[in-house]
């Protein structure tokens, strides 16, 4: 744990011990009110229970959290598997899905390192060696040429070698945990590599050979998903109780009646939420029913298995959880014969289900998909509602869910409706495609295991939380209420962890929410002070 | 000796365009992947390419017109191509010493290009490049290469400088980078000053061309001219057996990665490649997956590991009947 440069070889050292650790100090530094590292949080420690038990020796931190094996022949076996799946990694019938850009990634990245100034984690961690995009994808090239391609003294001359044992592996499993897959990296590679794939396809391999995933995303997201409808655990009877509460929650706050309709055969529009909203910000499916209804629009939600829940973890780190759950997707919408899907304030569904599917939702499955960023922008701009923008008269910024909009081109629509809505809107800098994650991408935002959080706030979501300070230094006194716009569930997780670790909202009064509550609470139809400016 | 000469220059130059072949043939041939594009998309609509959006932001998309912006896609790549727009924008400091490298190959590869097809025209009309045009042809391929050649030389010694000095390029550079980068710098030093220091009486670089298109063996050749083109031949063949083809590579990663934004559509060609995919029977060990080599890639999709639920639903050209998490009663 020196502060000497981290060399490739080290990630294959015995030692049980961590590979880096970082201070404060260390760390990108943030803008007022946070620019003092000293008055930052400690990170809490890994227990020694912890470190006794599984395999933590990366960081500071462990995402995981793999049983240490008990013998050297466990450890062998381990081994053998990770290069089981190694292999399998690079074949058609196992990995039809990704197979060219992974091969592309490893065989032409010039190593010149452009990718790095592009990640947030590097830059946050004060270009910590271990969280260079290219670190981690070094190791899987190296051992890509010395497993796969056959190896020998001219492929280590041609392309380096690493030391294959079993801390390598477990170290890779936790590295393949801290990239937030948001793919900034491959944005700006001359080359067009691309280390977020390198992450991703490395998590899929752990899962689908060695059965090895953050217990988060598999067990309790999309195993749990698969099994009652939802990774929050509401089957179809809770998820109908949940809504008609906030059905009467809605029509009471707002002086408008607001019915949600259930399994409405032949209607335009399945909406599906992320049901996480449901559970944690009820206000969210609430507007979206007053918008919709209030609009006219022929819609329903379905109460078919995931077909009530937009989630897809299955595109974290495993393709076939990620085809089954697409696939409940789509069906759920052939069922009730919809025209169209609509996806509701969640990035990573969008670009599950209406890109990354694509190509699996074949025959009649095939069911148009669109984001809800569209749907609200044209209700707006119709002048179907009628809205006062004075009600948005505060401090609100757009942040852009990568998925969303890097990695599906929905940049607009949601400016659209802020520009037309909030008198006070201000971008952050960089935006649009060349965004920065909230630091909850890829599951970090429901990964809170052992001392998780300390690292995503400081690290994964610290670039985004500059980004934030900065376009709300101008007001950021506690007597003016501050909007973060960010239209995607998970986005909103990070942030009410994060503004909360660094009480940003009882000092700043700085606030997240949704696009379509913004709508709401400029309806001059609606009671005003749909937006309540407390916190959750 | 000229012979041989001969024949290495023809045998790499063979090589180099078979292995430069395979490798576009074999990526092409890879499964279409699951759509993994980044935005922006240069031939989206140029009204959404400006910020970087899609047809997602279109309502009803799938009922409009598909659009492709062939102007908005060469206004993205030529500059790419050309003059490395990407690393000038996300790394100035890199693009100070690939840029002239690059660029200086491209003038060598034209040059050399140019001469070759001057001294076919001289070889079947030989008026037509005697006198004036003559030298204005010789000036012009000269200039180029040498030009090109000195860019070059300089950015690779940059590169080479910044690989060994930079901490942040020394830990990932492996010594294949370094000899390459040297194979570089020594082939086209001995070319140029081969070519500018050769004795009197020796033949210049038209003659050289005309004679490897003449198979003309009474050339004498100086030595260092003659190791730059040994060199230049063996470089030429070991290129596309290197990361270094990323020319090839580019294309794909572009093409057919961030910039393939192909929706599927019904009855599609790309619908009928993915059928074909879903009959791949892979054969993943974890337990959850139930991939044992006997299950296509449709019916794990199909099943539900957390339920003994059969699907009621169809994928295209896959017989789902009876599927159930066992596999196929």
């Amino acid at each position: 744990m020196s502060k000497q440069k981290l060399s490739l070889s080290d990630v294959s050292k015995p030692e049980k011990k961590p590979l880096v650790h970082l201070e404060n100090a260390d760390l990108m530094p943030l803008p007022a009110p946070l620019e003092e590292p000293a008055k930052d949080h400690n990170w809490t420690p890994l227990s020694a229970q912890v470190q006794e038990k599984y395999e933590c020796f990366l960081d500071d931190t462990c995402a995981v959290s793999v049983p240490q094996p008990k013998s050297r022949e466990e450890e062998e076996e381990l081994v053998k598997k990770f290069l089981s799946g190694l292999e399998k990694l690079f074949t058609k019938e196992n990995n039809w899905t990704f197979l060219q850009p992974l091969l592309l990634t490893m065989e032409h990245c010039a190593k010149c390192q452009t990718c790095s100034e592009a990640c947030h984690i590097f830059e946050a961690s004060g270009r910590n060696e271990l969280y260079r995009p290219t670190y981690r994808s070094e190791i899987v090239r190296r051992l890509y040429f010395k497993y796969v391609k056959g190896g020998g003294l001219i492929s280590a001359w041609q392309h380096g070698d690493i030391k294959l044992n079993w801390p390598l592996v477990a170290r890779l499993i936790e590295l393949s945990y801290r990239c937030n897959l948001c793919r900034r990296c491959a944005q700006t590679c001359p080359i067009g590599a691309d280390n977020g794939l390198v992450a991703h396809e490395l998590r899929k391999l752990f899962s689908q050979e060695m059965g090895i995933a953050a217990k988060e995303i598999h067990e309790n997201g999309s195993m749990l998903q698969l099994k009652v409808g939802s990774s929050t655990g509401m089957n179809k009877e809770a998820v109908k109780d949940n809504i008609e509460f906030i059905d009467e929650d809605i029509s009471e706050k707002t002086g408008i009646e607001v019915k949600t309709p259930w399994d409405v055969e032949g209607a335009d529009v399945l909406l599906i939420h992320n049901a996480g909203e449901i559970m944690a910000w009820p206000e969210n499916p609430g507007a979206f029913a007053l918008v919709l209804n209030a609009a006219g629009i022929s819609w329903t939600l379905s109460s078919e298995l995931a077909g009530y829940d937009s989630i897809n973890y299955g595109l974290w780190y495993d393709d076939a959880q990620f085809a089954r759950v697409a696939l409940k997707h789509a069906e759920a919408a052939r069922k009730l014969k919809v025209k169209k899907i609509v996806l509701g304030e969640c990035g990573h569904a969008h670009k599950a289900l209406s890109v990354i599917a694509d190509r699996i939702l074949t025959g009649d499955l095939n069911i148009p998909r669109e984001s809800s960023m569209t749907l609200l922008r044209d209700i707006v701009m119709s002048g179907q509602l009628k809205l006062d923008p004075s009600r948005n008269d505060f401090p609100v910024t757009m942040h852009d869910p990568c998925n969303l909009v890097r990695l599906m081109g929905v940049v607009e629509p949601q400016r659209e409706v802020a520009r037309k809505l909030c008198p006070k809107f201000r971008e952050m800098e960089p935006h649009g495609v060349d965004n920065y994650c909230c630091g909850g991408g890829s599951g970090f935002a429901i990964m809170s295991g052992n001392n998780f959080q300390d690292w995503r706030f400081h690290v994964s979501g610290r670039k985004k939380l500059q980004q934030i300070l900065n376009a709300f230094q101008d007001c950021l006194d506690a007597s003016i209420p501050k909007y973060i716009c960010a239209p995607c569930s998970n986005c909103k997780g990070q942030f009410r962890d994060m503004l909360a670790y660094y009480d940003l909202w009882n000092k700043n009064k700085i606030l997240y929410g949704g696009l379509v509550e913004l709508i709401v609470n400029a309806m001059s139809d609606v009671k005003p002070g749909f937006i309540e400016w407390e916190w959750r | 000796m000229m012979s041989l000469l001969y024949v290495l220059i023809y045998a790499s130059t063979l090589i180099f365009l078979i292995a430069s072949a395979v490798r576009a043939v074999h990526y092409a041939r890879l499964p279409l992947h699951l759509r993994w594009e980044l935005y922006p998309v240069p031939h989206e609509d140029p009204e959404r390419a400006k910020h970087g959006g899609s047809y997602f932001e279109s309502t009803d998309w799938w009922k409009k017109p598909a659009t492709f912006n062939w102007v908005g896609e060469l206004r993205s790549m030529l500059p790419e191509m050309l003059f490395q727009k990407g690393l000038w924008e996300f790394n100035r400091r890199m693009w100070l010493s690939s840029f002239p490298f690059h660029f200086g190959l491209y003038m060598v590869i034209g040059s050399t290009t140019f001469l070759t097809a001057t001294a076919l025209l001289a070889l079947l009309l030989p008026q037509s490049v005697d006198g004036g045009i003559g030298l204005i042809l010789h000036y012009v391929y000269a200039a180029g290469w040498l030009a090109g050649a000195v860019l070059s030389v300089g950015g690779a010694l940059a590169l080479l400088v910044r690989r060994l000095t930079d901490e942040d390029l020394r830990t990932y550079t492996v010594p294949a980078d370094v000899l390459n980068l040297l194979f570089f710098i020594v082939t086209l030093g001995c070319l140029t000053l081969g070519y500018l220091l050769r004795p009197k009486g020796s033949p210049g670089a038209l003659s050289l061309a005309q004679g490897l298109l003449s198979f003309d063996t009474s050339l004498r050749v100086p030595l260092v001219l003659a190791l730059g083109l040994v060199l230049g031949a063996v470089l030429t063949a070991y290129v596309p057996m290197t990361h270094m083809s990323h020319f090839i590579a580019k294309y794909f990663t572009y093409h057919a990665v961030r910039w393939d934004d192909r929706p599927s559509i019904p009855g599609s060609v790309l619908e009928r490649r993915v059928a074909e995919y879903l009959t791949y029977r892979p054969r993943w060990a974890a337990p959850h997956i139930g991939a044992d080599g006997s299950r296509t890639w449709a019916e794990i999709a199909l099943t539900n590991p957390a339920r003994q639920a059969a699907p009621t639903f169809r994928l295209a050209g896959v017989d789902t009947k009876g599927i159930t998490t066992e596999g196929k009663k």
